[in-house]
Formats: C-alpha cells, sequence, structure tokens
C-alpha cells in the first residue's frame, strides 16, 4: 500500500500544475515531459526491472504513432479506437522482435544491437512506404473534439497524458509485488540461477517486452494525437529509442519513480541549457552531455538511487550520536 | 528396493574431443544421501548439468518419478522438483537474502504472502533466520552456500543435487550445515551431493559413487568404496594403493 500512496500523492501533486500554470509554453513542456517518462517507463520495464537493454524502442513508439495516424486518416477509425490499436500494434512488435531475439538466446549487448536494428529498418521501411506517407510523413486533419481525441486546451491534453502516466506507475507497482516482477527480477541479476529455480527465462522475457512495447506505443499514440504528425525520423528514429533509455537510467532504472524523475529533470535541464546558451548553437547539447556524464558518475543508480543512498547516510548519521548518548 | 528417484542410465557428454562424461549410470533414492565422488576434473559438475538440464547428454537417458526428462529444460526439471545448487555460487547480488530465497519459493506459490512464509521459513532453516533482510552481496563464502541452499529448499525439492555445498568452509562451519543435510533426507528429499570434504561423506553419505575421468569407476558404501584400491588410484596415481597397503602393512 506505501507504494500506491506514493504514487497518489505524485499524481496529485502533479495534477494541480495547470491549476497554478496557464503559460501554454510551460504546460507544453509539461506535456512533452510526461510523454517521454511514458516512453522511458515502457523501456524501465524490460530494461530497469528486466536487465534487457534495448537500444531500438523508436520501434514501439514509432508503430504506435503510425499505427493510430494511419487508421484515422486512410481508413476512417475512430481515434480512440486508434489509439487502442496502437497500443496493440506496438506490443505485438514487441512479440515478434522479442520472440526472434530472447529464442536466439541474445543477451546483453547483441540483444541492445538487434533492437537497433529493427528499429532502423522500420524507419527506412516508413520512409518509402506509400501506406506511411513514405517521405512526407502523415499529418491527421485537424478537428478539435473530444471524439476525435483532439483538445482545444491543452490543459486537458495534460491529464490525458498524465492518467496515462499514473496508470503506467501503477503497473510497474503492482509488477513489483508480483511473481511475474520477482522472476523478472531473478532473471535481470542472474538468469542461469533462476532457470535453476523454475524461472522460464524465455517467457518472462518475451512478457515484460510485450508490455514494456505497449507503453512506450502508448507514448507514441499520444504523440500522434498531440502534434497530428508523424514522419519517419520522428516515429521510428534514434532520438526516442536514446530519451527512453536516458530517462529512466538518469532517474534510476529498476524503480517506480525512476522514469518520471528523470524525464522532468533531463528535460528541464535540456531546455535549462537552450536558455542559458541563448543564440550559441550547439552549447546547449554540450552542457546537457556534459551533465548526464557526470550524472551517471556520480549517480550510478539514478537520482532515486542517490536520494536513497544520502536518506540512508543522514539517518545513519542521526542515529550514531544518538546511540553514543545512550551508550555515555 | 524401491524403484529409485532418479535414475542416470549411460549418460555421456562431449566437448569437441573431451569426453567429460563417458558412459555414467547411477540413481537416488528418496530420503537418502548419495555422494558423488572423484578428483577434479572427473566430469562430477558436467553430469550434474545434464541431471539439471542446463547440458543436453551426447548419449545416454535421464529418468526421473519413472519417466524420461532427458534433455528437458531446467525450469521444467524444477517444476517437476528438481533443484540444485551451484559450485560456484550465483546469488541474486543485488536483492536482499529474503528477495533470493523469495524467487524459489514463487514456484509452486503464486501470492506472495505464502511465498514469503515460505522463504522465510527455508531461510530459518538453514540458519539465516538472523540476516534475511541484508543484501546477498554482503553474505560470507559460508552464508552464501546456505544461500544457494535455502534458495534450492523453496522451490520444495524432491530431488536436491548439492554441489560441493560443504567447499570452502572451515570445520566449525561444516559442523552446522552437516545436521541440516541430513534433516532434508530425513524429510524424504533424495540428495545427491558432490563433495571434496571427505569425512562429511564418510559420515553422511549411505551410498557413495566415485567418477574419475568421466567413468563411474567404483560404488558402495562409504567404507567399500573408501577401501578400493581403483579409487585409492584414482585419486592419488598409479600404483599408490599398493604403497599404502605396504604401509599399513609395516
Amino acid at each position: 500500500m506505501k507504494g500506491f500512496a506514493a504514487i497518489a500523492v505524485a499524481v496529485a501533486a502533479l495534477a494541480c500544475v495547470p491549476l497554478f500554470v496557464h503559460s501554454n509554453v510551460v504546460l507544453n513542456f509539461m506535456v512533452v515531459a510526461l510523454m517521454i517518462a511514458l516512453a522511458g517507463q515502457g523501456w524501465n520495464i524490460l530494461g530497469g526491472y528486466g536487465g534487457q537493454y534495448s537500444f531500438g524502442h523508436a520501434a514501439f513508439f514509432g508503430t504506435g504513432a503510425y499505427m493510430t495516424a494511419t487508421l484515422q486518416v486512410r481508413y476512417g477509425v475512430n481515434a480512440w479506437l486508434a489509439f487502442a490499436a496502437g497500443i496493440a500494434a506496438g506490443a505485438l512488435v514487441g512479440a515478434v522482435i522479442g520472440g526472434l531475439a530472447f529464442r536466439a538466446g541474445l543477451r546483453s549487448s547483441y540483444f541492445a544491437l538487434v533492437t537497433l536494428a529493427f528499429a532502423e529498418v522500420l524507419r527506412i521501411l516508413a520512409g518509402v512506404a506509400p501506406i506511411t506517407g513514405a517521405g512526407v510523413g502523415i499529418l491527421i486533419k485537424l478537428d478539435l473534439r473530444p471524439q476525435s481525441f483532439q483538445f482545444q486546451s491543452r490543459a486537458v491534453f495534460y491529464f490525458v497524458i498524465l492518467a496515462l502516466v499514473a496508470l503506467s506507475l501503477v503497473i510497474t507497482r503492482l509488477l513489483e509485488r508480483s511473481r511475474f516482477g520477482a522472476w523478472l527480477i531473478a532473471v535481470r541479476e542472474n538468469e542461469d540461477a533462476a532457470m535453476a529455480l523454475g524461472v522460464d527465462a524465455f517467457a518472462v522475457k518475451l512478457g515484460a517486452m510485450v508490455v514494456s512495447a505497449a507503453i512506450t506505443a502508448a507514448a507514441g499514440c499520444f504523440y500522434a494525437q498531440y502534434f497530428l504528425f508523424v514522419d519517419a525520423g520522428i516515429g521510428y528514429g534514434p532520438w526516442i529509442s536514446i530519451e527512453a533509455l536516458l530517462t529512466p537510467i538518469i532517474g534510476g532504472a529498476g524503480t517506480v519513480f525512476g522514469a518520471l524523475l528523470g524525464a522532468l529533470v533531463v528535460k528541464s535541464l535540456g531546455e535549462g541549457a537552450k536558455l542559458l546558451t541563448g543564440d550559441a548553437p550547439g552549447l546547449d547539447l554540450m552542457i546537457y552531455g556534459a551533465v548526464l556524464v557526470l550524472g551517471i558518475r556520480f549517480a550510478p543508480r539514478g537520482l532515486v538511487g542517490a536520494v536513497t543512498d544520502a536518506y540512508n547516510y543522514f539517518r545513519s548519521a542521526m542515529q550514531k550520536p544518538a546511540a553514543e548518548a545512550a551508550h555515555g | 528396493m524401491a524403484e529409485p528417484l532418479l535414475r542416470v542410465e549411460n549418460v555421456s557428454r562431449r566437448f569437441g574431443g573431451l569426453l567429460a562424461v563417458d558412459a555414467a549410470s547411477l540413481s537416488a533414492q528418496a530420503a537418502r544421501i548419495t555422494a558423488l565422488i572423484g578428483p577434479n576434473g572427473a566430469g562430477k559438475t558436467t553430469l550434474f548439468a545434464v541431471i539439471s538440464g542446463f547440458l543436453k547428454p551426447t548419449a545416454g537417458r535421464v529418468r526421473y518419478d519413472g519417466e524420461d526428462v532427458t534433455g528437458e529444460a531446467p525450469h521444467r526439471l524444477a517444476r517437476r522438483g528438481i533443484a540444485r545448487t551451484f559450485q560456484i555460487v550465483q546469488p541474486f547480488a543485488g536483492l536482499t537474502v529474503r528477495e533470493n530465497i523469495l524467487v524459489g519459493a514463487h514456484l509452486r506459490h503464486r501470492a506472495r504472502m505464502p511465498a514469503l512464509a515460505l522463504a522465510e521459513e527455508a531461510g530459518r532453516e538453514v540458519g539465516l533466520g538472523d540476516v534475511l533482510d541484508r543484501p546477498a552481496h554482503t553474505l560470507t563464502v559460508a552464508g552464501r552456500k546456505r544461500l544457494e541452499l535455502a534458495r534450492a529448499l523453496a522451490t520444495e525439492p524432491k530431488l536436491l543435487l548439492l554441489d560441493e555445498v560443504l567447499a570452502g568452509l572451515n570445520p566449525s562451519e561444516i559442523r552446522d550445515v552437516v545436521p541440516t543435510i541430513r534433516a532434508l533426507s530425513a524429510r524424504g528429499i533424495a540428495v545427491v551431493m558432490i563433495e571434496h570434504v571427505m569425512q562429511a561423506v564418510m559420515s553422511l553419505a549411505e551410498h557413495v559413487f566415485v567418477l574419475a575421468e568421466g567413468r563411474i569407476i567404483a560404488e558402495g558404501s562409504p567404507a567399500q568404496v573408501a577401501a578400493d584400491p581403483g579409487v585409492v588410484e584414482a585419486y592419488l596415481g598409479h600404483g599408490a594403493a599398493a604403497k599404502v597397503r605396504s604401509a599399513h602393512a609395516r
């Protein structure tokens, strides 16, 4: 119950943001940060909890975005149904990639390379295939009605993405407390030992891949609805694979809040660096990169890990004088 | 005599040009401790890996509980009731002792509460009751060996394969673990142990198989095996048996 209360508090705090902030720039920033947090939380299930580092989560993000857009534009499907279909399609792509990679016994860097390759193949295909709009991309028609999953106010989009993030946090928390989660973590820690204890490592990794892909695909579906546009570079480009893995790693891989915290920090850092450097092109990226390197160097378990360590340090430091006083 | 729970029939395992296990046969019965001994490199761990499904045999059969389970995947064999420990301990280093054992306990208990209760019970049984919430990587060698044992026990096995659980322990630690192993056998578990600590083998095992250069060269009670000239030679080299005998005669 403790974990769910923390999620409720965090989500409630974030839900207050539109009450105080009316600036569209800030709200837009928050919507994008939460969308990245959602994509990152997908990665976190497979990478953080399962130890399978994917470099190609763009494959799921892009599939979600393209499926949502294509169904609406080419087949006139309702936007909400298209959204659900996008998530399902992402999960299916996850099952196919996971099935092939895990059946072949690919681990660590080999797995990372294969996922990267799949995402790149999809990017190239999406850039030439007529159904995806080839090089032009797909534009979803502007239709600001709720039944089209389009809203006049950014605040509504904000609440939609916040609800999706909240759902992903709850799913992660449930996973942590479940048998499947215990098995997934065991596979991360030591696959052979896990198998000796009756864990079907293949099935567990595949299951994690499907859940992971579905969550990241949901972020892709949301992207399509929010920006009403997707092309190969956006949907299947390496940028989203990197964002999806960077945010949980910076925030704390294998923790419930890792991806959310990481997304808010990384995105603030990116925007802050841009404001600070003004017109000097590329300087913001250098600052951004340097801070990330330092972060990984000095907080290898991410922000959640660093905060936990600091808390434990101060608690033991507080207890020591008390214990000494009691003895003296 | 009752049908043995485990029957290994003429199992061979080849690695390229090396025949690590050569037509080895052994059996193990419920509620009995069986030992597998032999010099370093004899193929004992390879044979365990074949029984527990981590390696497929090049030839031969493994029968368990009346069924042919040759080449079945490790997790399926674990579900059937075969548990093993690793000679080189394999803790889930980032987890606590309790979480480590919980993974095993979940095999037959989906819900968290009963699995946690079983994990705690298994931890106490091997003497880890006081360190259940410590990270596994902080355990000593003796602690890690106990953890291997506790995790395997938490799967509620019928057949327990122990790969050198006593190696690396000091005499007092060995004295602590020996009664635990005896208790498992008394509970009806078929225990097969690879062991180098002879004193423990002699006091624990009811039946001993000796593996040398991939072949079973002797079997019998501990006393029979210790007196076997072939066994002495396997350990001490060609001609050693005669020297030992003449030394005793003098």
